[in-house]
């Protein structure tokens, strides 16, 4: 076995982290989407809107019941043989568009299940004060919620980060792209794949001690 | 000028609250008493629609509705001519004392946001707790809390407040506290509707007492009548079990 070409890796971090922001930008961009769906599905699904509940439940089930590569490709290579419209949609929407879907689904059930864990006393006491419905979510129950979501939350929201180099597959040249284009040309698979692999550790664990932080932000209302 | 007609409610096929009629005037303190589960708290509920009743007209100044087939728009009309004093204190965890009191003056009255603080700060200063402003409801003690929780009532200038069982899940040591602040709701000429346990409270703060059991208002009157000299048996048996 040869030793690491560490010199040619020192090289290639530069390269790949100048598509980091491309990585990020994909996945704070579907988690802002996702988020909005997200809890626009989980409302639907607390209070069960007549007509429009089984199309929701229809819809989580089958994001979380298919695999993510498998959704990207539907949308990317599989709907514009079907919608003329999307011939012109590029891996970069393709995967937002994906990842958003995919993820709201998840996020739905995490937000549901916050929002239903909300003390009936919270309700009763926005109702009492003459809330409408939508003020009382947006104003009391959500934020609660939200509280109680945010842990999971940011871990899908990291599972999104990784999730972008699926983008790859749609012919998007992003830090995993990016990466199977130098070394096919240096033959260096290993140490190339090794950068992507430290890259996305280190954003991670950046994003870890984020959640934390925020943690602690979301906590400080219920400190006695 | 509040007046309910044949207000009925039931759970499971059995009445709650069967046929109330009720008139209270403008300004008059009136307490319900009555052994536990005949219906008091779910009188109240029903008058703010946390527990929708199925019959009955209920007005409330110049809300008037029928139970039977309120709007949603009405019911809301009829929150907002009612505040709800709750028994757990029910603040809003994530808002401040002040925020507490400042959410429905700005979401449902539209009051301006500097105005609302100043009247949560009066209402804070008149509750004793000018210097729990910022604080969470976490922080606070169970007395501190429920006079916040009254605080946020006083400060929404409702025709009616109703205080259902205020003082039952508090500690003996801030029963006190929560009545004095109630004593001085009361001189403000605030109509009142209590449910209560506190006997010694009821009989010096009330206008009028309603005694409930199985859902009917049973016999009402001014405390010295129903303390003093009760008249319908079951009353007579109540207040002879709280005697002993």
């Amino acid at each position: 076995m040869q030793g690491l070409d560490l010199e040619y890796m020192l090289g290639l971090v530069p390269v790949i982290l100048g598509y980091v922001p491309l990585t990020l930008g994909m996945a704070a961009a579907a988690m802002v989407l996702a988020l909005v769906l997200a809890a626009l599905l989980a409302v639907e699904r607390v209070f069960r809107v007549a007509w429009l509940d089984w199309a929701v439940v229809l819809f989580i089930s089958f994001f979380r019941g298919t695999p993510l590569l498998v959704q990207l490709f539907l949308f990317y290579y599989g709907l514009p043989q079907v919608l003329s419209v999307l011939t012109s949609i590029d891996g970069v929407t393709a995967a937002i568009m994906g990842l958003t879907l995919h993820f709201s689904a998840y996020m739905a059930e995490t937000i549901r299940a916050a929002i239903l864990g909300v003390d009936r006393s919270q309700w009763e006491a926005a109702q009492s004060i003459g809330m409408t419905q939508s003020q009382m979510m947006r104003r009391i129950i959500l934020p609660q919620a939200a509280r109680v979501a945010a842990p999971t939350l940011v871990n899908y929201f990291i599972d999104m980060i990784k999730g972008t180099s699926l983008a790859f597959t749609l012919g998007v040249t992003e830090m995993m792209g990016a990466a199977q284009k130098e070394a096919a040309g240096s033959f260096l698979y290993f140490e190339a794949f090794l950068v992507v692999a430290l890259i996305y550790w280190a954003m991670v664990e950046l994003l870890s001690q984020g959640q934390a932080w925020l943690e602690t932000q979301l906590n400080k209302a219920y400190a006695r | 000028m509040i007046s309910i007609r044949g207000l009925s409610k039931s759970f499971n096929g059995t009445a709650v609250l069967d046929g109330i009629d009720l008139d209270i005037a403008a300004g008059e303190r009136v307490v319900v008493i009555g052994p536990s589960g005949t219906g008091k708290s779910t009188l109240l509920r029903s008058l703010n629609f946390l527990d929708r009743p199925e019959e009955g007209l209920i007005r409330i100044g110049d809300v008037m509705l029928d139970a039977a087939d309120a709007s949603n728009a009405e019911i809301l009309a009829l929150r907002r001519r009612t505040a709800f004093v709750f028994q757990n204190y029910a603040l809003f965890a994530n808002r401040t004392a002040k925020e507490n009191i400042m959410e429905a003056l700005v979401t449902v009255q539209g009051v301006p946001k500097p105005d609302a603080e100043r009247r949560a700060l009066d209402v804070l200063a008149e509750t004793g707790l000018a210097d729990k402003a910022d604080s969470y409801p976490a922080s606070l003690s169970g007395g501190q809390q429920q006079r916040v929780g009254i605080g946020r009532a006083m400060a929404l200038g409702a025709e009616l407040m109703l205080f259902d069982e205020p003082t039952s899940a508090l500690d003996p040591e801030w029963v006190g506290e929560v009545l004095d602040l109630m004593r001085r709701v009361a001189e403000h000429r605030q109509t009142m509707l209590i449910v209560t346990h506190e006997m010694q409270f009821a009989r010096e703060i009330a206008d009028r007492v309603l005694f409930m059991e199985g859902g009917r208002i049973v016999e009402q009157g001014p405390p010295e009548q129903i303390f003093g000299a009760p008249r319908d048996p079951r009353l007579q048996r109540f207040l002879k079990r709280l005697s002993q």
